[in-house]
C-alpha cells in the first residue's frame, strides 16, 4: 500500500508562531499503534504523524478505527502495542500532560445536559485550572455568539449549537492540539460551513488539528488526510497526493441511462471503478492503455459523452476500500 | 499515573479541580428537583411514618386471664390490668385449654395466670409466681408489656388489697415468663437515634452510588476522562455536595426526634455532628465504589440494595447485637450502620462523648477509607 507522507510546505509556513509556540513541529507522532476488542483488531498497525498548525483530516467508514485512534491519543484508550508522541509527550506514560493541552471533542456530545450553557464552560475553566474560570466563560459565550443565552440548558440547544459550544469548551483552555471526533455529524451545511471557517482560522493561528469525518467536501477543506479501514492506514498525504497514490485514470461519461451502461460495463475487463454522480459515471482503473480498450465498444453510443477526468477524493476513497476488502477475503 | 502537578498551571492546582467538581455536582443536583425535594422530604416522612408506627411501648394488647383460683387479689389484678392502657381484657377463662386455644387463635397475645392458691401464698408472705404466656410471634409488643406487668401487679395489690409486706426488700411475689422469643427491649427512644442512621444509609448511598454510572451512561465521561482531573478529585467533587445533603437531613430527623418524639440529647451535640459527618462521608464512599465497580445504574442500584438489608438486619437496629451468632457480629462490625446506632444512642441517650466511642469512630473512619481506597484504585481513566 502507497501510503505518500506528504510534504506540505505551503501551509506550513503560513502557520504564524503565535501563543503555542512551545509546541513541538511534529504534534501527533505515533508508530504501529494497534488496538484489539475481544479478539478483533480494531486498529491495526497504523502510524501517522501531524505537523504543527496542519489540519489533518482523518477518513475512513464506519467502524474503522477512527475513534479508537483518537481515544489512544490522547490516552482515554492505551493500545496493545506501537508507542509514539503527542505534543512530545510519551502517549504510554505522559498521558496526563497530554490531557492537559489537547482539547478532544467526542463524536457525541459529552457536556452536561443538565447545566447551563455557561456552567458547562466554567466547569471547563475550573478543571483546567485557569484564572478567571467567569472571566474565561464569559469571554467564550460572547465569542460564540451565545450571549443573552448563557442561562440555557445546554440539553435544549440545537445539534449546531451544541457543536459549537462543544468546540467552545475545548478550545477554551488553549489547547495547543485538537482532536475532534466527526464534529459536524448531523450538523445542516451552513453549520458546518461556519464550523470549518472556525477550524482553519484557529489552525491560522498555529493549533494543530486532527479531524475525523465522513464528508469528501470536508477532506478537501484538510491540508492532509490520512484514510483508515479495517483498521488499517491505507493512505496518507495532501489530498492531491492520495489521489495520485491510487494510480486511477478516470473517463466521465454522461448520457441519458448512465445506470443501463453502468451494469453493460461492470463486467468489462480492463474497468476497475465505476461510481454514478448524478447524470454521469466515472470510470476508472489502474492501467491507461487497458481502460481505453475497454471503454472503445462504448464510445461511439449516441447519447453518450466521453471525456477523460480528473480521479475524485471519493473515486480514489472508493478505491482504496474496494482493494482493502479484497485483501481481507 | 504518577504525575500530580502535570499541567497545573492555573490557580488552586489539584483543589481547583476538586472545586469544579464540586460546584458541578452541585449544581446538577439542585437541577434535580424532584430528587431534591426527596431527600428533604423523604427523611421526614418516613421518620413519621416509622417514629409512630414502629412503636414498641404497646397499648391495648389482647389479654386473656386463666384464673385458677377466684379470690379478691384476682380480681383486682384483672381491675388493675384494664385500667392500663397496655393491656384490654378480652375473657377470662378457667381452664388451661382454652388459654391455650386462645393464643394459637390469636385471640390473645398475652395471657396472665394466677394460680390456685395465689392469694393464701401471697398473705403467707410465699413469693408466689404470677404465670404468663405471650405470643411468640409478636416478641417486642409483650416483652415491653411484660416489663410494665410487674409493677401494674404491685400496686393494685398494695392500694386494693392492702398487703402489707413483711420485708419490703423482698418481692411479694414473682413473675414467671413463658416466653419462646426474647428480645431485648426497646422503646421510641431507642427507634428514632436508630431511624436516623438507616435513612441516611439508604439516601446517601443511593446518591453517590448512581453518581459514575450516570456519566458513563449520559456519555459525560468520555469528555470528562480527556480532561486533567485526577480520580481521587472526581471522588471527592462528587461526594462533597452530598455532605451538605446528608447533615441537613440529620439535622432535620434529629430536630424531628428532639421535638415530636422527645428523644433527648444527652451527650455532647458537636460529638453527634462529628460522628454524623463521618457517618455521612462513610455512606457516601461506599455507594460511590458500588459506582466505580457497576457497569450501569441498574447494577449500581442493586448493589446498593444489597449493601442496605445487612445493615438493616445486622447493625442492632432491628435485632439486638448481642443476640447474633458470632460470625453475623463479625459481619455486623463491618457496616457502618452499626457503629454509628451505637455512637447515636450511646450520645443522645447516655450523654456520651465522642471520645468516649473511640473504638467506633474509628472503625468508621477505617471503613471510609478503605471504601475511598477501592474507589480511587478501581475508578478507570481509561475506557479500555
Amino acid at each position: 500500500m502507497s501510503a505518500a507522507t506528504g510534504d506540505t510546505t505551503a501551509a506550513a509556513a503560513m502557520a504564524p508562531e503565535h501563543y503555542r509556540v512551545d509546541a513541538p513541529e511534529t504534534v501527533i507522532d505515533v508508530r504501529h499503534l494497534t488496538k484489539s476488542f475481544g479478539g478483533r483488531k480494531v486498529v491495526d498497525d497504523v502510524s501517522m504523524s501531524v505537523r504543527k498548525g496542519r489540519i489533518h483530516g482523518f477518513l475512513g467508514p464506519n467502524g474503522s478505527g477512527k475513534t479508537t485512534t483518537i481515544r489512544m491519543l490522547c490516552g482515554l484508550l492505551t493500545p496493545d502495542s506501537g508507542n509514539g508522541t503527542c505534543l512530545g509527550f510519551d502517549i504510554l506514560t505522559e498521558s496526563d500532560r497530554i490531557r492537559r493541552r489537547v482539547g478532544y471533542m467526542t463524536q457525541k456530545f459529552s457536556l452536561y445536559q443538565d447545566l447551563s450553557i455557561r456552567e458547562n464552560l466554567e466547569f471547563v475553566a475550573r478543571v483546567y485550572g485557569l484564572p478567571d474560570a467567569r472571566g474565561k466563560a464569559g469571554a467564550a459565550i460572547e465569542r460564540l455568539g451565545l450571549k443573552g443565552r448563557e442561562k440555557q440548558l445546554a440539553g435544549e440547544l440545537s445539534g449546531g449549537w451544541k457543536q459549537r459550544l462543544a468546540l467552545g469548551a475545548c478550545i477554551l483552555p488553549e489547547p495547543a492540539l485538537l482532536l475532534l471526533d466527526e464534529p459536524t455529524a448531523g450538523v445542516d451545511p451552513k453549520a458546518r460551513r461556519e464550523f470549518w471557517n472556525e477550524i482553519h482560522a484557529l489552525a491560522a493561528d498555529g493549533l494543530s488539528v486532527l479531524v475525523s469525518t465522513h464528508y469528501m467536501d470536508e477532506a478537501e477543506r484538510c491540508h492532509e488526510i490520512a484514510y483508515i479501514a479495517y483498521g488499517r492506514l491505507l493512505a496518507q498525504g495532501t489530498v492531491d497526493e492520495v489521489i495520485a497514490g491510487t494510480g486511477l485514470v478516470t473517463w466521465t461519461v454522461s448520457g441519458p441511462d448512465v445506470h443501463h451502461l453502468q451494469s453493460e460495463l461492470e463486467k468489462v475487463e480492463g474497468i476497475e471503478m465505476i461510481a454514478p454522480f448524478g447524470t454521469s459515471l466515472h470510470v476508472a482503473g489502474r492501467d491507461p492503455e487497458a481502460l481505453e480498450r475497454a471503454i472503445a465498444p462504448y464510445r461511439d453510443r449516441p447519447g453518450f459523452a466521453w471525456a477523460k477526468g480528473e480521479p475524485t477524493l471519493e473515486d480514489a476513497f472508493i478505491d482504496l476500500m474496494r482493494r482493502s476488502e479484497d485483501n481481507f477475503q | 499515573m504518577t504525575s500530580t502537578t502535570a499541567g497545573g498551571n492555573g490557580n488552586g492546582g489539584s483543589f481547583g479541580r476538586f472545586w469544579a467538581m464540586t460546584i458541578k455536582e452541585f449544581i446538577q443536583m439542585t437541577r434535580d428537583r424532584i430528587t431534591l425535594a426527596t431527600m428533604v422530604g423523604l427523611p421526614i416522612m418516613q421518620l413519621f411514618l416509622f417514629g409512630f408506627a414502629i412503636n414498641t411501648t404497646p397499648h391495648d394488647l389482647p389479654t386473656a386471664i386463666l384464673m385458677r383460683e377466684n379470690t379478691d387479689v384476682g380480681r383486682s389484678i384483672v381491675a388493675a390490668l384494664k385500667n392500663t392502657d397496655f393491656f384490654e381484657i378480652r375473657t377470662v377463662v378457667t381452664r388451661a385449654e382454652d388459654m391455650d386455644e386462645l393464643l394459637k387463635s390469636g385471640r390473645a397475645l398475652f395471657v396472665v395466670e394466677i394460680p390456685e392458691g395465689f392469694e393464701r401464698a401471697l398473705r403467707r408472705g410465699e413469693t408466689p409466681s404470677l404465670l404468663v404466656a405471650a405470643d411468640a410471634t409478636d416478641p417486642v409488643a409483650s416483652s415491653s408489656a411484660l416489663g410494665a406487668l410487674s409493677g401494674i401487679v404491685t400496686s393494685a395489690l398494695a392500694n386494693d388489697r392492702q398487703i402489707e409486706f413483711s420485708e419490703p426488700s423482698k418481692p411479694a411475689f414473682s413473675i414467671v415468663q413463658h416466653r419462646r422469643y426474647n428480645p431485648a427491649g426497646s422503646s421510641t427512644l431507642n427507634i428514632v437515634p436508630g431511624l436516623l442512621g438507616t435513612i441516611l444509609t439508604m439516601t446517601l448511598l443511593i446518591f453517590t452510588a448512581l453518581s459514575v454510572t450516570r456519566e458513563v451512561e449520559r456519555g459525560t465521561m468520555e469528555n470528562l476522562l480527556s480532561m486533567p482531573i485526577k480520580p481521587l478529585e472526581i471522588m471527592l467533587g462528587k461526594i462533597a455536595p452530598y455532605v451538605l445533603i446528608g447533615l441537613v437531613q440529620a439535622l432535620l430527623i434529629i430536630s424531628a426526634g428532639f421535638f415530636v418524639f422527645r428523644v433527648p440529647i444527652l451527650g455532647d451535640p458537636l460529638s453527634l455532628v462529628a460522628a454524623t459527618a463521618l457517618f455521612v462521608v462513610t455512606n457516601l464512599s461506599i455507594g460511590y465504589t458500588f459506582s466505580t465497580i457497576a457497569a450501569n445504574q441498574l447494577q449500581a442500584m442493586q448493589m446498593a440494595m444489597m449493601f442496605f438489608l445487612p445493615n438493616i438486619l445486622l447493625s442492632g437496629f432491628m435485632f439486638p447485637f448481642a443476640g447474633m451468632p458470632g460470625w453475623a457480629q463479625w459481619i455486623g462490625e463491618a457496616l457502618p450502620l452499626t457503629h454509628y446506632i451505637r455512637i447515636v444512642r450511646a450520645v443522645m441517650l447516655k450523654g456520651a462523648d465522642i471520645g468516649t466511642l473511640a473504638y467506633d469512630t474509628a472503625a468508621l473512619a477505617a471503613l471510609m477509607a478503605v471504601a475511598m481506597l477501592i474507589a480511587v484504585r478501581r475508578f478507570r481513566r481509561t475506557l479500555d
